[in-house]
C-alpha cells in the first residue's frame, strides 16, 4: 500500500471521462502493476488436474499458450453457449444504454472505460459477434467489423480478457440496474472459464482451490492444525469471560454440522466472528442441549471454484453434503460468507443434491421450520441468530457494544443472490444500541462491493483493490463524517480479510467486524465472570475506571 | 474519431435514394412495393423465430435471479414478493412490471464526484422517460397503422387514434405519437453523442436503427402533413398486401415507397440486430425465474459427475496427524507389527 498515493490525492485524479481521440477497440491493452494479479502457480494447477499447467508471467508477451488456443476458446465459447441461456441471450440483447456504465465500482474508482460493464462484456461480445453471428460474419469479411464491434480472437483480445475479467468480482450491481437483466457477472464466469481451458488463472484463485481440494480449506490448514487454531481459542475465550467452551469435531451423529469460511479461522477481524460462533453455540448447549459440529473436511464455506469454473466450482461444493451424510446431521448450519452462500442459494441443490438424506430444517430450540431452505437443508447464521432473538432465547446485554457506532455492508452475493437483508440487520439492531444505515444508493441490492472479491484479495493488486473499494469507503466515510461511525458489520469472510485495509485507506477511524462477533459481546454466558473486556480486548464502557486502578 | 454514427446516417440516407430514384425506373414500384416488404415480412418471422428458438435450445442449468429485495425467510420478516419473487405470480409481476414500466431502468442514478471527497448518486430518469416515451410512441404508431391493414377498421384503432389526436390541432388532425416518436428518437441520438460515456460505447448498430426510425418517422409525418399522399391509394397496397392480392395502384408517392422501404428495411434487419431485446426480455434468466432456489430442487440438463476429493481420501492422508490431535477417524491404522511380540 506504500506505493499508493495519499487516498485524497488518488481521489482526485480519478477522471470519469473515456479517451477522446481512441474508440475502445484501438485502445492497446496495458498490463499495469498494482492491477493485476500474480499468474497461477503451476502447481496448484496441476493438483486440480485443470489444463495447461506451466509457468508464464502476465508482464511478458509470451504467454506461453498452447498451439491451438483460439480454436480451445472458439469451441469453449460454442459449447458454453449451448450451456447456458442466459450466456446468449446476454451475448445478443444488450442494447448498449449505458445505464449499467457507472454502477461498477472498478469504474467508479479507476475511471478505466473497459470497467464499464457493458464494455467489459463487449470485449467477450466482440468475438461472439465476429465468430458465431451471421451479421458478425458478413460484415466482419466486408470490412466493417469494428462498426458493428466484431473483432477475431487476437492475442492481444486474450490479454484484454483476462486482464479485465480479473478486474470484475462479479458482485451483479450492474444487473440490478440493467433493463434486461443482463448479469456481467455471468459473462464473468464464463470468461474466466473460459481462459481456464488455456491454464489462465491468477494464483489467487488456483492455489487456494488446490488447498480446498485437499485439505478442505482455501489456506490449506491440515486437521490437526485447524483443530488447535480452534482451541487456541477456547483458550482466548476462556481469559475473557472465564468460560471454557468446548467445539466439537468431526463427531458423529451431531445434529447439526457448521460449516463457515476458514478466513475466519484465519485472520483477525473474522477470528472474532469465529469466537462468536464458538461462544454462541457454547450458549446454546448448554442452555437447550444445541450438538453442532465442525468439520476438518468441509472446513472451508468459500467457494473458490465459483471464481474458476461451474465444474470446479462443483468439486469443491461436493465436501459439504458429503461431510452431511457421512456424519449423519440433521441439516447444515452456514456461516457468515458472501459467495458461498451464493452457491448454496442458486447452485448447491442442482450441482450436488438431492439432499435426501438431511431433514428439512427446524431449529431445535424455537421449532421454527426454515421453509425457505426445505430442499437445501442449509440455514444461513443470521437466519438462524434472528430467530433465537425474536423468540426471546438469548441472554443478551446490549450495552457491552455501547462502545461502537455500527453500520452495515450487505455483502454483494448473498444481498443480490440471495436477498438476505433484514435478517442481519435484525440481529445487529437486537445486539447494539447504536446502528446507522448508509445512503439508500449504496446499501441493500444497491450496495457496493468490497472491491476485493471473487479472488482479487491478493497483494499485489493493492491498487485495484483501493480503487475497487472506493465506493464502500465512501459511503461509509459519509457515515462516519454524520454519525461517528466507528464500526463496520458484514456478513462476509472476504469482507472482514479485506475491508480492514480498505479501511485504513480511505477511513482509518473506522475498523470491521462479523455480526457473530457483536452477538457474542452481548451474550451472557451461564456462569461468565463480569466481562472487563469486548472479545478483542478492548475494555468495554463502564469498565475503563475500574481497569485503570 | 467516432466515425459510426456518420456510417449509419451515411447508410439510411443511401437506403433513401436507393427506394426514392428506385421507383422511377420501371418495375420500380412493383419491387418496393410489393416484393420487398413480403421478403422482408418473411425474414423478420423466420428470423425471429430462429433467434428465440436458437436462445429456448440453449439451457438453463442453474436458477440465477438477482434479487432486489428481501428473500422469503423468516414468517415475521416482510418478503419483497415482487423483486425476489419465490411464486410463479411473483414472476409474473416482476416481468409485467419490467416489460410494461422498464421498472429495472426506473432505478437508474448517475454517479459524479462532489466537495472533492464524496461521491454522489443522483436519480437519473431521463433515460426512463425517453425510453418510455419511444416505446409507447412507436407503439401507437403501429396500431394505429392498422387502419391501413383493416377492412372494416376496428374500434380500438378508432379509440387509440382520438386520444393521439387528443389536442385537436392542425389540419389534418396533427396525431401526437408521431410528434413524441421523432423526439424521443432525437433524444437517445443526442444522448449517444453528448454523453461520453455513451458515445464511447455506441457502435454504428446501436445509430444505424435510430436514424432507420427516425426516417420511418420522419417520411410518415411528411406524407400526412406536407406531401399529402393518396391515402385512398397507399391503403388500397397495403390491403392488397395482407390480403395477398397485391397490386400498385396509380398515384402513390415516391415518399411512400421510401417510407415503406425503411418499414422493410427494419423488419428484415431486426432479428439481426441488438432490437431482438424485444424477444429476449421475456427470456433473462435473471429476471424470470422465481428465487426459490433453497426450498426447491431445479434439475440442470447437462449436470455431470466430477472428480472429488473424498473422505476417504483425505483421511488416508492425514490419520496419523488426527488421530495424534484426538480428531475421531472412520478407518484405524493396521495395528504395529505383531512381529515386535515375537
Amino acid at each position: 500500500m506504500s506505493d499508493l498515493p495519499k487516498s485524497d490525492e488518488y481521489f482526485s485524479q480519478i477522471d470519469h471521462k473515456p479517451p477522446k481521440l481512441t474508440g475502445w477497440m484501438d485502445t492497446p491493452i496495458n498490463i499495469r502493476k498494482g492491477m493485476y494479479c500474480y499468474a497461477s502457480n503451476p502447481k496448484s494447477v496441476e493438483t486440480l488436474g485443470l489444463p495447461y499447467a506451466r509457468p508464464w508471467n502476465p508482464l511478458e508477451d509470451d504467454w506461453q499458450l498452447p498451439e491451438n488456443w483460439q480454436q480451445i476458446i472458439h469451441e469453449g465459447l460454442k459449447e458454453r453457449l449451448e450451456r447456458f441461456r442466459s450466456f446468449k441471450i446476454f451475448m445478443d440483447i444488450c442494447v448498449r444504454c449505458g445505464a449499467c456504465a457507472d454502477k461498477c465500482h472498478f469504474f467508479l474508482g479507476t475511471g478505466d472505460p473497459k470497467n464499464m460493464p457493458v464494455l467489459r462484456a463487449e470485449l467477450l461480445r466482440s468475438v461472439y459477434r465476429n465468430d458465431f453471428t451471421a451479421a458478425g460474419k458478413i460484415l466482419a469479411k466486408a470490412g466493417f467489423g469494428k462498426q458493428i464491434g466484431a473483432r477475431p480472437m487476437t492475442l492481444d483480445v486474450l490479454k484484454e480478457w483476462w486482464y479485465y475479467f480479473f478486474q470484475c468480482t462479479e458482485c451483479r450491481r450492474c444487473s440490478v440496474f440493467c433493463p434486461y437483466g443482463i448479469d456481467t457477472a455471468e459473462i464473468t464466469i464464463i470468461g474466466r472459464e473460459l481462459l481456464n481451458l488455456l491454464g489462465l488463472n491468477i494464483d489467487w484463485i488456483a492455489t487456494p482451490v488446490a488447498n480446498c481440494y485437499r485439505t478442505g480449506n482455501h489456506l490449506g490448514i491440515q486437521p490437526h492444525a485447524f483443530k488447535d487454531m480452534l482451541e487456541f481459542f477456547v483458550d482466548d475465550i476462556e481469559e475473557i469471560t472465564g468460560v471454557r467452551v468446548d467445539p466439537q469435531f468431526n463427531k458423529k451423529g451431531a445434529d447439526i454440522l457448521f460449516i463457515t469460511p476458514s478466513g475466519d479461522v484465519f485472520a483477525d477481524p473474522g477470528t472474532y466472528t469465529c469466537m462468536g460462533y464458538m461462544i454462541l453455540f457454547h450458549f446454546l448447549k448448554e442452555k437447550y442441549g444445541f450438538d453442532v459440529t465442525w468439520s476438518t473436511y468441509a472446513s472451508e464455506g468459500g467457494n473458490f471454484g465459483f471464481f474458476t469454473s461451474h465444474e470446479t466450482m462443483k468439486r469443491l461444493n461436493a465436501k459439504m453434503y458429503l461431510e452431511a451424510k457421512r456424519l449423519g446431521v440433521k441439516w447444515i448450519l452456514g456461516g457468515e460468507c458472501g459467495h458461498m452462500w451464493r452457491v448454496i442459494n442458486q447452485y448447491m441443490d442442482t450441482m450436488n443434491g438431492p439432499a435426501d438424506f438431511l431433514e428439512e430444517p427446524v431449529s431445535p430450540i424455537t421449532g421454527t421450520k426454515f421453509e425457505n431452505a426445505k430442499s437445501t437443508k442449509m440455514v444461513h447464521i443470521a437466519e438462524f441468530t434472528a430467530d433465537l432473538i425474536k423468540h426471546g432465547k438469548l441472554d443478551l446485554d446490549v450495552r457491552r457494544n455501547d462502545h461502537l457506532k455500527v453500520t452495515f455492508h450487505d455483502s454483494c452475493n448473498p444481498a443480490r443472490g440471495m436477498g438476505l437483508l433484514d435478517e442481519p440487520r435484525y440481529v445487529i439492531k437486537n445486539v447494539c444500541n447504536h446502528f446507522y444505515e448508509m445512503p439508500a444508493n449504496t446499501i441493500r441490492e444497491q450496495t457496493f462491493c468490497c472491491g476485493s472479491g471473487a479472488g482479487l484479495n491478493a497483494g499485489e493488486d493493492m491498487e485495484l483493490r483501493m480503487a475497487g473499494g472506493l465506493p464502500r469507503a465512501n459511503a461509509v466515510k459519509h457515515v462516519h463524517k454524520k454519525h461517528g461511525v466507528n464500526m463496520l458489520a458484514c456478513v462476509c469472510a472476504i469482507d472482514r480479510a479485506v475491508l480492514p485495509a480498505l479501511m485504513e485507506y480511505w477511513v482509518p477511524e473506522v475498523d470491521v467486524t462479523g455480526l457473530h462477533e457483536l452477538v457474542a459481546n452481548a451474550l451472557i454466558l451461564p456462569g461468565e465472570n463480569d466481562r472487563e473486556t469486548d472479545l478483542r480486548g478492548e475494555p468495554l464502557p463502564g469498565t475503563e475506571d475500574d481497569t485503570n486502578e | 474519431m467516432n466515425v459510426n454514427y456518420l456510417f449509419s446516417l451515411v447508410a439510411v440516407l443511401l437506403l433513401f435514394a436507393l427506394a426514392y430514384l428506385g421507383v422511377k425506373v420501371p418495375g420500380g414500384q412493383l419491387l418496393f412495393g410489393i416484393i420487398i416488404p413480403y421478403v422482408a415480412f418473411i425474414a423478420f418471422l423466420a428470423g425471429f423465430f430462429n433467434r428465440v428458438m436458437g436462445w429456448g435450445r440453449s439451457a438453463v442449468p442453474f436458477r440465477i435471479p438477482t434479487t432486489c429485495g428481501q428473500q422469503m425467510s423468516l414468517p415475521w420478516i416482510k418478503q419483497n414478493k415482487i423483486d425476489n419473487p419465490t411464486t410463479t405470480w411473483g414472476v409474473i409481476a416482476r416481468m409485467f412490471f419490467e416489460i410494461v414500466t422498464f421498472r429495472s431502468l426506473f432505478r437508474n442514478t448517475r454517479a459524479a464526484k462532489k466537495d472533492g471527497d464524496r461521491l454522489q448518486y443522483k436519480l437519473e430518469i431521463f433515460l426512463w422517460i425517453g425510453a418510455l416515451a419511444f416505446h409507447y410512441t412507436f407503439l401507437t404508431v403501429l396500431i394505429r397503422h392498422l387502419r391501413f391493414f383493416t377492412e372494416p377498421v376496428p374500434g380500438f384503432v378508432q379509440m387509440i387514434e382520438r386520444v393521439d389526436a387528443f389536442f385537436q390541432f392542425g389540419l389534418p388532425v396533427v396525431y401526437l405519437s408521431g410528434i413524441v416518436l421523432l423526439a424521443a428518437v432525437l433524444y437517445l441520438f443526442l444522448r449517444r453523442i453528448f454523453i461520453p460515456n455513451v458515445k464511447y460505447i455506441s457502435l454504428a448498430s446501436d445509430y444505424f436503427p435510430l436514424f432507420l426510425i427516425g426516417g420511418i418517422a420522419l417520411t410518415g409525418i411528411m406524407m400526412r402533413y406536407f406531401t399529402k399522399v393518396d391515402i385512398t391509394a397507399a391503403k388500397e397496397l397495403t390491403m392488397g398486401l395482407v390480403t395477398f392480392h397485391p397490386t400498385i395502384p396509380e398515384g402513390v408517392g415516391s415518399i411512400f415507397y421510401v417510407h415503406l422501404f425503411f418499414v422493410s428495411v427494419l423488419l428484415a434487419y431486426f432479428p439481426f440486430s441488438k432490437l431482438m431485446h424485444l424477444g429476449g426480455v421475456f427470456l433473462s434468466p435473471t429476471r424470470n425465474l422465481p428465487t426459490d432456489t433453497r426450498a426447491r430442487r431445479h434439475v440442470n440438463p447437462w449436470n455431470y459427475p466430477v472428480k472429488v476429493h473424498t473422505y476417504e481420501a483425505y483421511e488416508d492422508e492425514f490419520r496419523e496427524k488426527m488421530i495424534e490431535a484426538g480428531l475421531p477417524v472412520d478407518k484405524q491404522p493396521e495395528p504395529q507389527a505383531p512381529e515386535e511380540k515375537e
